[in-house]
């Protein structure tokens, strides 16, 4: 099959944007990200009410699930590595708004030429052989994440012709519940590569999508050291009642 | 309730590989423990292709029936930063396994008790995947659950031919199998779920 052209991929993201208004989470079944063909259910989910369901109750982490190098992805290794040095701090909250506490983060990312640490990622760009890109932490009291990190580069993909990604980096988050669980990808302010990647496209109403960008926050910048994004996440789904605040 | 517009998902994309999985991931029940179980399975496509680039996460409660879980699964040792792995005294009730190259996947655990008296064990699964926008939540049933399953009401309320998709199947004592079909025809998709 020839590969769509940007063209082509434009034009379906355009016809499908601003579809499931007021919904957050894409539809599995978006076709300008190619991969979804295959791989999304075609029957609709089967709703759970169950107040008591396992799946209101999650996994839990605790000071020995990280390690305090974790949360510093600039050093991993002997030397400091390529590009531009940031900080990204955040909140995660539940949709009630309370503090998601002492839970895990998982980060991973390219580096600064937009290479992953990675086997299978052909691009060539310059591996940095001070990054790799994998940071974790806990959440604290107030379910504040923090990392220091540097800005990975945007790269290209094989979803059509001349695809590229975004910048991002991507997170992993649990929340009190197995239901909250997130994986996501956090972008860069003003990026010029947003309307043409399907996968940020993917969130088709504007106010969701624009949830996905992180803000520049200079009153994060460290003076001759590094600058500050700020992004919040809020995880979607329930959790059980009885289970203690903060556990 | 629900007031904040949650985060919206995203992907797993095709490079978690070298961050979320970790050593051990698979190994919830403690090594040598005599009532280990092992659960695995291929996840496929719509065109019946394995999943190479697929996660599967496992959550579920303890061989005493708690849901409290327990810190350690990622246990790592602070001097190095190396993964310890867990200690295997405490069960935490987590496990997290990467699809291999034929997109086969396991988990060795301790079958889960009832949270409460009348409630039929799982084992809750959460997938992720390249090309998976969103991840995707289903059960695994111990086929010796099967009857008191029958009474369940969200399986109770699947047609019949779909109910199958949520019960693993014993190959031998101890080994149970259970295939993910994120897309399928009329039978073989497997049931997924939604936690409004
Ligand atoms: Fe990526």
């Amino acid at each position: 099959m020839t590969p769509s052209t940007q063209a082509d991929v434009s034009a379906e993201i355009a016809a499908l944007r601003g579809t499931r208004p007021g919904l957050a989470h894409p539809d599995r079944a978006y076709a300008p990200y190619r991969s979804s063909a295959l791989r999304h259910p075609r029957k609709p989910l089967v709703v759970v009410r169950d107040p008591e369901a396992v799946e209101l109750s999650g996994p839990v982490f605790g000071t020995t699930d990280v390690t305090e190098l974790d949360t510093d992805l600039t050093r991993q290794h002997t030397g400091e590595p390529l590009g531009e040095r940031m900080t990204v701090t955040g909140r995660v909250l539940d949709r009630d708004g309370r503090p998601v506490r002492g839970q895990l983060v998982e980060i991973w990312q390219a580096n600064a030429a937009g290479r992953y640490a990675h086997q299978r990622d052909g691009h060539p760009a310059p591996l940095d052989p001070n990054f790799t890109g994998v940071g974790r932490c806990r959440t604290d009291d107030d379910g504040r994440y923090a990392f220091t990190t540097i800005k990975p580069g945007p790269y290209p993909w094989r979803n059509h012709t001349n695809a590229w990604r975004p910048a991002h980096i991507h997170f992993s988050l649990f929340g009190r519940a197995f239901t909250q669980r997130l994986v996501t990808q956090m972008y860069f302010p003003g990026d010029p590569l947003f309307p043409y990647d399907p996968i940020l496209q993917a969130v088709t109403d504007d106010a969701a999508r624009d949830r996905l960008v992180a803000a520049y926050d200079h009153d994060l910048s460290v003076p001759e050291w590094s600058l500050g994004y700020r992004w919040d996440i809020v995880l979607d789904g329930p959790a059980a009642t009885w289970i203690e605040e903060g556990r | 309730m629900g007031t904040l517009p949650p985060t919206p998902s995203q992907t797993v994309g095709p490079f978690y590989g070298y961050a979320l999985p970790f050593p051990g991931g698979e190994e919830l029940a403690p090594a040598g423990h005599p009532g280990t179980i092992t659960v695995r399975g291929t996840v496929y496509d719509g065109a019946g292709a394995p999943v190479p680039d697929a996660l599967v996460e496992v959550w579920q409660a303890g061989p005493d029936g708690s849901l409290a879980g327990a810190p350690g699964s990622l246990r790592r040792d602070p001097v190095t930063g190396a993964v310890a792995g867990r200690h295997g005294i405490d069960f935490t009730g987590f496990a997290r396994s990467a699809t291999d190259a034929a997109g086969h996947w396991f988990v060795r655990t301790l079958p889960p008790a009832p949270h409460r008296s009348g409630a039929v064990p799982h084992l809750a699964v959460c997938v992720f995947a390249r090309g998976l926008l969103h991840h995707l939540y289903t059960r695994i049933h111990l086929p010796e659950h099967a009857t008191a399953l029958s009474t369940d009401p969200l399986f109770a309320a699947l047609p019949p031919n779909r109910r199958a998709t949520l019960v693993a199947a014993e190959e031998r004592p101890g080994t149970y199998r259970f295939d993910i079909h994120l897309q399928a025809g009329a039978s073989e998709e497997t049931v997924f779920l939604a936690f409004p």
